[in-house]
């Protein structure tokens, strides 16, 4: 008999080694997350997938799956929890959707929109952050960044280079190219590696590729991120 | 001409008499009059108060964005920043405007064309047409677009109709109403399917018809108050424009072309990369706004006026058959080689709207339209300017890129700017003509707003407010006490208070 768990009332079966996450997804259950993505090592460190699992918070991407779980999601109280984390993600660098090439692409943005952020809540920080254009092809704009490490583990577990980093602690925290110069040039960087591709906001960039996609086509114009995420996601948990 | 009632001379002994905001225009301005103890006007001035500072926030971004960050300049004609700039970018990418590919540059026209059109149609209808149907002094009820809906249902759907479908083409070619994308560099992001050819061609014969409706309309209206629309805020100007390279009117690509107020010309088509050997620009302390004139002749004789009326003036000869005859109509009505009246900015106004729908049939006819050829690339350079008739008047972008195509550099002289000499020599026009010697009313104020509105100024270039902005009228004696006050609240109530 397989084990199971049980989120939200419905009870779902998942194979050992897999996480609430990988159990979820291949049940066809989305809870909204910004640093995971089925191919590398879970980082847990957005905490937008956070659920309670027997009572206790977790974050659903790096929790193993246990036979009986009971796990709670798509609670009122999870639902609030989870739009003030993307608040916070908001102000605390600088995006400005309406500009933004990624605006219709963006996971961020697309989260705000699925968990109903109808303003930023907490007071903009505008921090005075670095855009780093060295790079012939990858435009790196700190002010997009939300520390997801997507790109540094990308680049290491994808691309087998070591081209990003996180640097600094608390407040001060922030990515970095690894390269005595600290410039995206001085780096291994192409512009076909994933870690260029991987962003899921405009922070990492491919250049010169902005708006090229017409509005009506882009990623989120018709689709909301739980389906996308189902959709595109789900094959990679290799169920 | 009134440069005399620019700076009075015993400035600390004159009433000062204060319209803030100017109502019914795009953005925030305000206008100050001086007045002796006569209510003799010794001072007119139109002060812009906002400042936006897009040509410093820009510098360090990829100029890629440009189009896209631009247009959020404003909400009427963004369209118009978002080309401007896409024909900079297009330089910076190598390609000048004659090798971009032949269905991107029809593209682009398009939705100029529909940009014009929805704006054009917002002013007339929506901020301008209570003051020429209910007249300057009416009353204040009546100046808005509902007392035009409610009076005159058909002008009013109409209007409204009209700026929908030019909205409506926008929306095809750049995904939204207000701020989509489109162009790129080198080129635009997408064709029109058959689909949305199809859809917009299917109103496309009526709203030609009720451009043509109109342009019968204001002439009818023009004409039967002759001559006080000849003369109200008139002032004798030079005109700058765009024409195509055999002079006819133009919106989104020509050379440059100048006349004077006899209709001489100035300079013609000039390269608009070399603007800047023939336009500069003078500072006055009093208003964030900067005063353009041409080089040849002079901050004193070079300013010049541009927009609608400028362009029909320029122009000599308009290539859509109805709008031509419309052209050939009201050059005819004054007999003059230039008409200066200001109030007839309206009158070409609508011109262009005729000449819009009229290039929009034929476009949407054309099958470069669909075309899938949409993006050129060159060798990379470092400067890039774009300039195109934006409804309000000529527009010029003006950008410089470091090796990492991040912007160093940004200059931006928007139509509304070109013409800030004129709205002031119409203003202290009204004032001395209109207001001079009579008793502050609110009424006799918006005499005032209505020679600045037929300018259709766009203030900051931003989102606009109608017919509800709060407005406060001072009358302050020459000891500094308040001797009158008008109060228009926000609700559209009015009180004075006399204090």
């Amino acid at each position: 008999m397989s084990k199971t768990i049980t989120i939200d009332g419905k009870v779902i079966p998942f194979e050992e080694g897999q996480t609430i996450m990988d159990a979820a997804m291949a049940a066809g259950i989305y809870i909204p997350h910004l640093c995971h993505q089925p191919e590398f090592t879970p980082h847990g460190s957005c905490k937008l997938c956070t659920v309670k699992v027997n009572g206790r918070n977790c974050s659903a991407c790096t929790f193993p799956a246990m036979d009986g779980q009971d796990v709670l999601s798509e609670t009122e109280e999870l639902i609030n929890d989870r739009r003030k984390i993307t608040q916070m993600l908001f102000v605390e660098g600088n995006h400005l959707c309406p500009g933004c090439e990624k605006t219709g692409n963006c996971q961020l943005q697309a989260v705000g929109y699925h968990l109903n952020m109808l303003d930023n809540h907490f007071p903009l920080f505008y921090p005075d952050r670095e855009v780093d254009a060295s790079h012939p092809d990858v435009m790196l704009d700190q002010n997009r960044c939300i520390l997801c490490t997507l790109c540094v583990r990308a680049s290491q577990q994808e691309d087998g280079k070591n081209v990003f980093a996180i640097s600094g602690r608390g407040i001060d925290k922030h990515l970095i190219a690894n390269a005595e110069s600290g410039l995206l040039k001085d780096t291994d960087l192409d512009a076909t590696d994933r870690a260029a591709h991987i962003c899921p906001t405009g922070a990492i960039l491919v250049k010169r590729t902005g708006y090229q996609v017409p509005i009506g086509q882009r990623i989120y114009d018709h689709k909301e991120i739980d389906q996308v995420s189902l959709e595109t996601e789900h094959l990679q948990h290799g169920e | 001409m009134y440069e005399h009632l620019e700076t009075a001379e015993n400035r600390d002994s004159l009433k000062r008499v204060v319209v803030d905001p100017v109502s019914r225009v795009e953005g925030h301005g305000k206008v100050t009059l001086l007045l002796d103890e006569n209510n003799k006007v010794q001072q007119a001035r139109l002060h812009i108060v906002e400042f936006r500072g897009f040509e410093r926030f820009i510098q360090g971004r990829p100029y890629w964005e440009l189009p896209v960050l631009v247009q959020r300049l404003c909400g009427i004609c963004p369209v118009s920043h978002h080309l401007a700039a896409a024909k900079a970018i297009d330089q910076l990418v190598g390609i000048d405007p004659e090798n971009l590919p032949v269905s991107a540059d029809k593209l682009r026209r398009l939705l100029h064309f529909g940009q014009v059109m929805q704006s054009h149609a917002l002013h007339f209808f929506h901020l301008s047409s209570p003051d020429l149907l209910f007249g300057f002094e009416s009353d204040i009820s009546k100046r808005s677009i509902v007392a035009v809906l409610v009076n005159y249902p058909d002008i009013g759907v109409q209007g409204v109709k009209l700026r929908k479908y030019g909205q409506e083409v926008i929306r095809m070619v750049s995904g939204k109403r207000i701020h989509g994308t489109g162009a790129i560099a080198g080129g635009m992001n997408k064709s029109l399917s058959k689909a949305e050819r199809d859809y917009l061609l299917e109103d496309i014969d009526q709203m030609i018809d009720w451009a043509a409706g109109s342009v019968a309309l204001i002439k009818k209206v023009h004409c039967s108050n002759l001559p006080y629309y000849d003369d109200f805020a008139t002032i004798r100007s030079n005109y700058l424009s765009l024409t195509k390279p055999d002079g006819a009117l133009e919106l989104y690509h020509g050379g440059i072309r100048a006349k004077n107020e006899r209709g001489e010309t100035i300079m013609d088509h000039i390269d608009y990369c070399k603007y800047n050997d023939y336009i500069h620009e003078e500072v006055r302390s009093w208003t964030y706004m900067k005063f353009p004139y041409l080089l040849s002749l002079g901050q004193e004789q070079g300013w010049y006026r541009v927009g609608p009326l400028a362009r029909v003036n320029n122009c000599d000869y308009i290539d859509t058959p109805l709008a031509e005859a419309a052209r050939v109509e009201f050059k005819a009505h004054s007999g003059e080689a230039m008409v200066h009246s200001t109030l007839a900015f309206h009158w070409t106004r609508l011109i262009e709207v005729l000449h819009c729908a009229e290039s929009i049939k034929q476009l949407l006819n054309d099958p470069d339209i669909m075309g899938h050829d949409l993006v050129a690339q060159g060798e990379k350079r470092y400067e890039g300017i774009g300039v195109i008739e934006a409804p309000r008047g000529t527009l010029f972008h003006h950008y410089q890129v470091d090796e990492n195509n991040i912007v160093t550099k940004a200059n931006l002289i928007v139509s509304t700017t070109s013409n800030n000499m004129g709205m002031n020599e119409s203003v202290r026009q009204v004032a001395a003509e209109y207001l001079s010697g009579r008793e502050l009313t609110e009424p006799l104020l918006n005499n005032l707003e209505v020679a600045i509105r037929a300018y259709d100024p766009c203030l900051s270039c931003a989102t606009h407010a109608v017919g509800k902005m709060p407005l406060q009228l001072e009358l302050v004696d020459a000891e500094g006490k308040l001797i009158d006050k008008l109060i228009k609240h926000s609700d559209g109530q009015i009180e004075r208070d006399n204090a």
